[in-house]
């Protein structure tokens, strides 16, 4: 199955039904995708599918054809969300810390507390209280506001 | 310039917003097999039978009497009354009887077992069970005495339901046999040695044939203090029979149905106090469900009992608890260990009482507030330490409470507060029956940190560093420390109790300042290179004039108590009888902060987890078993239940902690349960458990009016 993964072109083979977060831990090899439920509810799988949040749990893989799927390791481990989310405290074990950044990614470029709240709803975190997550984000917000890396989407067209 | 008191970089960061951090299920063995429980589904009785209904090709299977002549079918924990795998009675809901181990999954979860049993009457109502796992008594001068010059007696009965400890990692091991015929575990636990002790005597094996490495807990909440033993046991046996590496990691369900939760309470309180609100007589009687086996409930029940009486003076004093036994999940650790049921029960208490005398309650508080020099119900006498009436006093003040107390009288809203402590480290002697050991080894860049104790979110890493650091007068990056490895690390004891920065930090802090000595002004990467490496250990010594009488309950429960001071403000939806927390202000002394924003962390998460457990979170059981087992139904609160918290931490250096540091982990639990449902009292509602849900709220409106209350 083609589907481009954190901005590259790949052909992964798996069973068309294999939970994409299967895929992504087992096939692709990129376990920074966690799974915290299995069915939906705690938000640790998400990853960003054609530039929106999905719970990769509930994704049958098949639904990944043709389209670009962003996990945690397309951020590179330097982007300012991951920066803030360090600096503030807002990883603490760190379990929900991939999901939540891509969860946050999505917010808007300016987003207000109220928007955070609203847009992270789906994303549990137990250790946090979610207030040094709110700092983090403020932070980025702050410094220049939160942007979608290029990768979130199709890079050249439909990879062939 | 130190780091101590400044945030730093976390140690483990990097790894952490990366994704790159490896936790148990990230990590994979060549010729790996995967792992499964079959469990019993019955509360009380005996198997008669298992019957294996498929092709047993490729599976590896164990069952009780896979446990190795030398060694025993039990958990080797407090009392040896827990089996590792059912031999015959079942005891409840749950309980390991077989294990299946194959390399393919699918095959794995489709393999059917069939359990045969004699069912028997389970016993369910911890109020009806005469099958104590522990009792305590304290006592402090003459209850009736204290009776007799009261003006007045209030009663009241409160509740505490279950809890769930949700880390966002369900719980999981990896057991890989060694050629030596030893077994080395890597697993998502707290207390590495913990499950070594139980390894040793499950299998029978020499101490150093078994090897305990922690992987990255994504977070622990005491609900990987003394599970793991029992999952890495199974684990073990699979790997031992198969000879292969066996990964064992549970689904949410599973975590959730079969694991340990908080123990549920029943707390009777009966006070005596004079008109002006002086306290002069309590009776306390607490009640904790155990559960089947005894696991952690001894010493869940004596901190629990410690704390009963809460941050009051009062000259007579009776705490009578029991920990019973009853055929469902055994309870266990949870953050606040026991503390947070007694002193929900204490702080309605107050409530009820400032509500008898027609008093403000935080003018109650300050009435009977414990001040230096004073004594708790053991007969601890605190000195300076002790600021339980400078955090009142700043949340009174902080969360504007004599203006929004009159304010929100008869409206929608309502503010209640609650005054609570925690004590710092192991219970009575047991620091000292621990004897935790640390060291301090140089190595080619600085040095390295060797201790026990697990890194679950909470900082460990990063807060033994900032100390070891600021004692030796070194760069943070000239430290680095070692992940807990029982064949590398000595036992600094399990990572637990409030105790990691405190106790073990302050043997810490004595390393560094042993290893300084020696390497006599030169820098230890220098010395490691020039003239090889050295090491330095050292061993808990208690702070000077502690004293503790284990048999009568008397004396320096703890070293030294964190105190803190919660206001909560809520609004009920007199639609739904939902009630929201809307605003948290909370107050925290722990002696100092070694890493401010850690701090914060752990006093913000702690204070969320403590909105879920008065509001939402609801363990449903029905004959004997969780009936909610799922994070659809059993909700843990989101950003959206979460309310706005105002956090301020008040400075007061102990001088017997790490650069003035106590404990902070667990104490944040401990107080918002009590301060919202004190807050539902505010608005004339009488409720007395949690969690508060709109049932339970409406059922007390209801009951008020039927009383011709005021809701």
């Amino acid at each position: 199955m083609k589907f481009q993964l954190n901005g590259r072109a790949v052909d992964v083979e798996a069973a068309p039904m294999a939970r994409l977060l299967d895929v992504l831990r087992e096939e692709c090899g990129l376990t920074g995708t966690k799974e915290g439920c299995g069915e939906g509810e705690c938000g640790a799988c998400t990853v960003l599918m054609d530039g929106e949040p999905v719970c990769s749990c509930l994704v049958p893989f098949a639904q990944a054809r043709d389209t670009a799927v962003l996990t945690i390791e397309g951020l590179g481990g330097t982007h300012a969300l991951q920066e803030a989310f360090a600096l503030e405290g807002g990883a603490q074990c760190g379990i929900c810390t991939p999901g939540m950044i891509l969860a946050a990614l999505r917010l808007p470029a300016k987003a207000t507390r109220e928007q955070v709240r609203i847009g992270l709803a789906g994303n549990l975190c137990r250790c946090t209280g979610y207030e040094a997550i709110y700092r983090a984000i403020q932070k980025v917000v702050d410094d220049g506001g939160l942007t979608l890396p290029a990768a979130a989407r199709i890079i050249d067209g439909p990879p062939t | 310039m130190g780091v101590v008191g400044t945030s730093v970089p976390r140690k483990d960061a990097a790894e952490k917003v990366s994704g790159t951090a490896r936790y148990v299920d990230d990590i994979t063995f060549p010729g790996m097999l995967h792992a499964r429980t079959v469990r019993t589904t019955i509360p009380s009785g005996r198997v008669t039978g298992v019957r294996l209904d498929f092709d047993q090709t490729g599976f590896t299977v164990v069952d009780w009497r896979d446990i190795p002549a030398a060694g025993r079918n039990i958990i080797d924990l407090i009392v040896h009354d827990q089996p590792c795998l059912v031999e015959s009675e079942v005891r409840h809901v749950g309980e390991a009887v077989v294990l299946l181990a194959h390399d393919d999954r699918e095959k794995l979860l489709q393999a059917t077992v069939e359990i045969d049993y004699d069912r028997t009457e389970p016993l369910l109502d911890a109020e009806r069970s005469d099958r104590i796992h522990k009792h305590i008594l304290i006592e402090k001068g003459k209850l009736d005495r204290g009776f007799n010059q009261a003006d007045l007696i209030v009663e009241g009965e409160y509740r505490t339901g279950h809890q769930e400890h949700i880390y966002i990692e369900t719980n999981g091991c990896i057991a890989v046999p060694e050629a030596n015929g030893g077994v080395t575990i890597y697993g998502s636990l707290q207390c590495p040695y913990y499950v070594h002790k139980a390894l040793v005597t499950l299998l029978g094996l020499p101490r150093h044939l078994v090897r305990v490495l922690q992987t990255e807990p994504g977070g622990g909440f005491g609900g990987k203090e003394e599970y793991p033993s029992l999952i890495a046991g199974h684990a073990a046996l699979l790997a031992l029979k198969s000879r292969r590496p066996v990964k064992l990691v549970y689904d949410r369900g599973e975590d959730m149905w079969a694991t340990t939760k908080r123990h549920p309470s029943v707390v009777r309180h009966r006070t005596g106090v004079k008109k002006d609100g002086r306290i002069v007589a309590m009776e306390i009687d607490v009640l904790f469900d155990g559960g089947a086996y005894v696991t952690l409930s001894p010493v869940v029940l004596s901190r629990g009992c410690i704390h009963a009486a809460g941050p009051y003076r009062c000259a007579n004093t009776q705490i009578d608890g029991r920990a019973v036994f009853t055929n469902t999940n055994p309870n266990g650790a949870f953050r606040g260990f026991g503390a947070p049921q007694t002193q929900f029960a204490m702080e309605l208490q107050m409530d009820r009482i400032a509500a008898a005398l027609e008093m403000d309650p935080a003018k109650l508080r300050l009435k009977n507030v414990l001040r230096p020099g004073d004594s708790t119900a053991t007969g601890q006498v605190l000195g300076d330490d002790c600021s339980a009436e400078i955090v009142l006093r700043e949340a009174i003040k902080r969360s504007g409470w004599r203006r929004k107390r009159v304010a929100l009288d008869g409206t929608d809203r309502g503010i209640g507060m609650a005054l609570f402590y925690h004590g710092s480290g192991f219970t009575g002697a047991g620091e000292v029956r621990l004897a935790s050991e640390c060291a301090i080894e140089t190595t080619d860049r600085g040095v390295r940190i060797l201790t026990a104790s697990a890194e679950i979110g909470q900082g460990t890493r990063t807060m033994h560093a900032q100390i070891v650091a600021d004692a030796m007068g070194i760069s943070y990056d000239e430290v680095d420390v070692a992940i807990p490895d029982t064949a590398i690390v000595p036992d600094s004891g399990p990572t637990v109790a409030s105790r990691t920065c405190m106790v073990v930090g302050r043997i810490l802090e004595r390393c560094a300042h042993g290893l300084k000595e020696e390497l006599r002004g030169m820098a230890p990467g220098e010395h490691h290179r020039t003239k090889g490496p050295l090491k330095v250990t050292r061993k808990y010594e208690p702070p000077p004039g502690i004293t503790w009488d284990d048999d009568l309950y008397v004396g320096d429960a703890y070293a030294t108590f964190s105190w803190a001071c919660d206001v909560a403000e809520v609004a009920l939806d007199r639609d739904t009888y939902e009630v929201k927390t809307t605003k948290m202000t909370v107050v925290h002394e722990f002696g100092r902060a070694i890493h401010p924003v850690m701090a914060l962390g752990q006093i913000e998460g702690g204070t969320a987890q403590g909105v879920g457990y008065a509001l939402i979170e609801h363990v449903v059981m029905k004959d004997g078993a969780m009936l909610n087992a799922q994070l659809t139904n059993y909700t843990i609160p989101t950003t959206l239940d979460t309310p706005q918290m105002d956090t301020i931490i008040v400075d007061n250096p102990y001088p017997h902690g790490p650069f003035g540091a106590k404990g902070v982990g667990e104490i944040p639990m401990d107080g918002p349960a009590p301060a919202i449902v004190n807050a539902i009292r505010h608005l004339g509602i009488d409720v007395t458990e949690v969690p508060a849900l709109p049932e339970v709220v409406m059922r007390a409106v209801n009951a008020g009016r039927g009383r011709g209350g005021v809701a």
